[in-house]
């Protein structure tokens, strides 16, 4: 017998009697929370930077602030001309040398600071995490109470690939003393359109 | 109403006082005190050895000796848990059901059966709390630090009816002391480094006593405090309610 | 029985001869245990989070066969590759298959404590494969070839000066510079070269979903996605009881785990991984190793429900003050005493008495495992199984024949034998008794309380 149907037999040998599922549909609705307000707050908690800003053509003067400075920066975002079609194209040793990188949030979360962002919105997979400073865009209508509601709101699988990030990449592996930038971004930035 | 007075060994063996002061506390509060004789151990020794097993002899003396009394009352939350939990006896399998769901720990008894409202002692000193884990996290005589609930202490509710007493707490408020039965010998390098940092918290807050409701932690932390040649006592919350 | 080989109490005795280290050890896990307190409190519904975590769980555990065959469908429509695997041999067999067949030498792997129960190391590098942990904590004790102490902080028993001095050794980092922000730009420098040159990255799994095929990877770091994105393969694995049925189950999980494992609202990345890239693949290799073994025991079974937080190791004023190796066993702590057991019972008896049973484990796990009384019933079982030394068998023998019988009893407390038999340990010499070492015993009154009660109440 393969190992495959062993351990399904197994299973169904010895496991204990049907317990049924509990409804988890709408838990713990939040009412009024000033979402935004949640969020920014939650983000500045966990060494995040967070920018308010009026709409999408706020971001292109952005950019060119970075790039006049002399940062390479790449930009993935849809809404604004961007650097899409490079971006797919770009080797692992090409994105590394990348300084800032921008990309649009689908769903954000007040409750911990998480933003959800696809490999749609990223261009490349590796795009967030490879960059020193990432900034992620994400529209105020899109902020959510909690993680129930971001699961409700989000198709999960509609990429391949998925992430929630919260806050910059960290560790605190040498005598539980918090260090801000592991392996991924260093830092993180918030753009939140009002 | 009509009480059996359930003595730990260890009490009885090493701290009579304590069974003293639970059975005049009890009279004192109006109930008929019986102490049946015969008893000898509830067997937690030896089940939380792994040997339940052998824990038959002592199952069916508990019953014997407890058979028909209406309530059944120990000063010490551990033993009360492990009769709540384990008692178990097979030619008298109701009475030992019945048992199990009458025994009560001192201070549960008084505050949930008794209703005491107050108590006539006096005991001007400053007495650090100990939170034993099995009266607290297994008998729930008390709030516990890890779930989100409101606060509650039954022990302290009665102690703060004594005149002139104050009561701190230490830092980790309910850390386990440590004695865990056997534990204390059989590891006994991580259980006396426990029972050390538990009284290093007390003496941080300049106590006088340290109390609580089970004897097996205080007997534990007594002997650290005495190797040290700390001033600060030990006494059972029985003691302090009974104290003139 | 002979006794265990390396046995807690022991180990655990080593580790207090450096009073010092404890201290730090024991107050650094409180403060992460006062973190989780205040996350907590945070979230209004903690307590019913927990109970529907527990009972999400439960289900899956009643439905199991079920929903692995679902997972395997989904996954296989994702274009995932499924491997099965009976046990830790045949697990990391597999691994070294996928890698072979790829013409691969170099592998990055961020945390997964099931490939450290599989030693899958060990094997890889055996057969000519470089694997690299990714994980600072992880990386660190690989470099000093020790295993991790924690399952969530791996490194939690070094201090900075050992990271300093491992770093300097194998990274060539200054001499004596304990800086964790220096030490640990100096190992984001190392990893970054070994995620652009390796091809495979194999992961663990926190979450699987039934119901869509995806694994769930959370990391503070980034690791396990600098690993994947950069490779061209991605082996996941994951025990048979990290399935959860539906993608919504994780809105409860993912609120429950960073908060009981550091206090964080949620780890910095939470990774759904459903498809490979193009030009990428993925596979996922689905590993019992006894698991479902433990399923068939009710007194046990309950233990499969665990998310790896690592709550019961910084509660657990036990491991606080003995430390992640006296465990001898890949998962320390209260969760690795109920699941070592069932893997190895003469390796492993003495865990479930490294314990006081105090209780507060149960009390901090966000799925409700009933720790502490999972400890009680292995204690239990190994004893009349009879892995238990000669030595404690006579002792407990001899204390249940007095306390049976009221006479013997009676007669033993009056006598000085009383001691002896009762107490074999209450000789004031501390080579054989333990009490005494650091304790002072309790005074025998003049009079036990039943011979009070006798004379004054009858």
């Amino acid at each position: 017998m393969n190992s495959r149907q062993k351990i399904l037999d197994n299973i169904e040998k010895n496991k204990p009697a049907f317990v049924s599922l509990p409804d988890t549909k709408n838990l713990f609705a939040t009412g009024n929370e000033n979402v935004v307000k949640k969020f920014s707050e939650v983000l500045e908690s966990i060494s995040s930077t967070v920018k308010k800003v009026n709409g999408w053509q706020d971001i292109p003067d952005e950019i060119s602030g970075l790039k006049n400075n002399g940062n390479y920066v790449l930009n993935a975002v849809e809404e604004i001309n961007n650097d899409r079609e490079i971006i797919i194209n770009k080797t692992k040793d090409e994105l590394e040398k990348s300084d800032y990188v921008f990309i649009k949030g689908e769903i954000a979360v007040a409750e911990n600071g998480a933003v959800w962002v696809t490999e749609k919105n990223a261009a490349n997979r590796l795009l967030p995490f490879i960059c020193r400073h990432l900034c992620l865009i994400i529209d105020s209508k899109n902020i959510v109470h909690n993680m129930h509601d971001a699961y409700e709101k989000i198709k999960i699988d509609e990429t391949g690939f998925g992430v929630f990030i919260s806050g910059p990449s960290k560790t605190a592996d040498i005598e539980q003393s918090l260090v801000i930038g592991a392996h991924g971004a260093l830092d993180l930035t918030v753009y939140i359109i009002q | 109403m009509t009480v059996g007075l359930f003595i730990p060994c260890y009490i009885d063996q090493f701290y009579p006082q304590v069974g003293i002061a639970s059975l005049e506390l009890l009279e004192k509060l109006g109930c008929r005190v019986v102490f049946p004789t015969k008893q000898t151990c509830c067997g937690q020794p030896m089940a939380n050895s792994g040997f339940d097993h052998l824990s038959e002899g002592c199952n069916k003396n508990f019953v014997n000796n407890f058979e028909g009394i209406e309530y059944i009352v120990c000063p010490s939350g551990s033993c009360t848990l492990h009769i709540k939990e384990h008692l178990h006896y097979k030619e008298k399998e109701q009475e030992a059901e019945r048992i199990r769901n009458n025994v009560y720990e001192l201070s549960e008894f008084l505050v949930d059966v008794l209703q005491v409202k107050n108590v006539q002692a006096k005991f001007p000193y400053k007495v650090g709390f100990h939170s034993s884990c099995h009266g607290q996290r297994g008998l729930h005589l008390s709030s516990m630090s890890e779930t989100m609930q409101p606060a509650f202490s039954k022990p302290e509710f009665l102690l703060n009816m004594v005149d002139g007493i104050e009561i701190s707490h230490t830092e980790r408020v309910d850390e386990c002391c440590g004695f865990g039965g056997t534990f204390s010998v059989f590891e006994e390098a991580v259980s006396a480094r426990m029972g050390k940092d538990r009284v290093a918290a007390h003496q941080k807050n300049n106590v006088s006593y340290i109390t609580g409701v089970d004897m097996s932690c205080l007997m534990h932390l007594e002997g650290i405090l005495k190797r040290q040649r700390s001033d600060i006592k030990v006494m059972h919350f029985a003691e302090i309610l009974n104290h003139g | 029985m002979k006794e265990a080989i390396i046995n807690h109490a022991q180990s655990a005795k080593q580790f207090n001869t450096d009073e010092a280290r404890v201290n730090w050890h024991d107050e650094t896990l409180w403060m992460v245990r006062s973190k989780r307190d205040k996350a907590a409190k945070s979230v209004e519904e903690w307590e019913t989070l927990r109970s529907l975590a527990s009972s999400v769980k439960e289900h899956t555990l009643s439905n199991l066969n079920e929903y692995l065959i679902e997972f395997e469908k989904q996954a296989n429509k994702n274009g995932v590759k499924v491997y099965w695997a009976a046990d830790a041999k045949e697990h990391n067999e597999i691994v070294l298959k996928i890698i072979n067949e790829e013409k691969i030498s170099k592998v990055v792997k961020s945390k997964s404590m099931l490939t450290e129960e599989c030693h899958l190391n060990k094997y890889l590098e055996q057969n000519g494969i470089e694997v690299v942990d990714t994980d600072l904590g992880e990386r660190i004790v690989q470099f000093r070839k020790e295993i991790p102490s924690h399952i969530v902080l791996p490194a939690i028993h070094l201090k900075k000066s050992d990271v300093s001095e491992t770093f300097n050794q194998y990274l060539g980092t200054e001499k004596n510079n304990t800086d964790p922000q220096y030490l640990t730009s100096a190992a984001r420098v190392h990893l970054r070269e070994k995620f652009l040159s390796s091809e495979v990255a194999i992961t663990g799994v926190n979450f699987a979903i039934a119901e869509t095929g995806a694994v769930v990877v959370c990391t503070n770091e980034g690791n396990a996605d600098m690993g994947v994105h950069a490779a061209r393969v991605h082996i996941a694995s994951m025990g048979i009881e990290k399935i959860i049925p539906k993608a919504n189950h994780l809105g409860i999980f993912l609120r429950l785990l960073a908060r009981s494992a550091t206090g964080q609202p949620i780890t910095t990345y939470s990774s759904h991984y459903h498809r490979a890239r193009e030009g990428a693949s993925m596979h996922i290799v689905i590993v019992d190793n006894g698991r479902s073994r433990q399923l068939a025991n009710e007194n046990f079974r309950n233990s499969l429900k665990c998310i790896r937080c690592g709550a019961c190791f910084n509660t657990c004023p036990v491991y606080r003050r003995s430390s992640g190796h006296s465990y001898h066993n890949a998962i320390a702590g209260p969760i690795g005493s109920v699941l070592a057991p069932n893997m190895d019972k003469q390796k492993n008896y003495d865990l479930p008495f490294a314990s006081t049973l105090c209780g507060s484990c149960t009390n901090v796990c966000p799925v409700k495992i009933n720790l502490h009384e999972q400890l009680w019933k292995w204690r239990q079982l190994l004893t009349e199984e009879g892995y238990v030394s000669v030595g404690k068998k006579m002792m407990m023998k001899i204390m249940a024949f007095v306390l049976s019988y009221p006479l013997l009893y009676q007669i033993a407390g009056k006598s000085a034998r009383f001691a002896l038999t009762y107490f074999p340990f209450m000789l004031k010499i501390k080579k054989i008794n333990p009490w005494y070492v650091n304790r002072e015993m309790p005074q025998a009154p003049k009079q036990s309380f039943t011979s009070w009660y006798i004379q004054h109440k009858k």
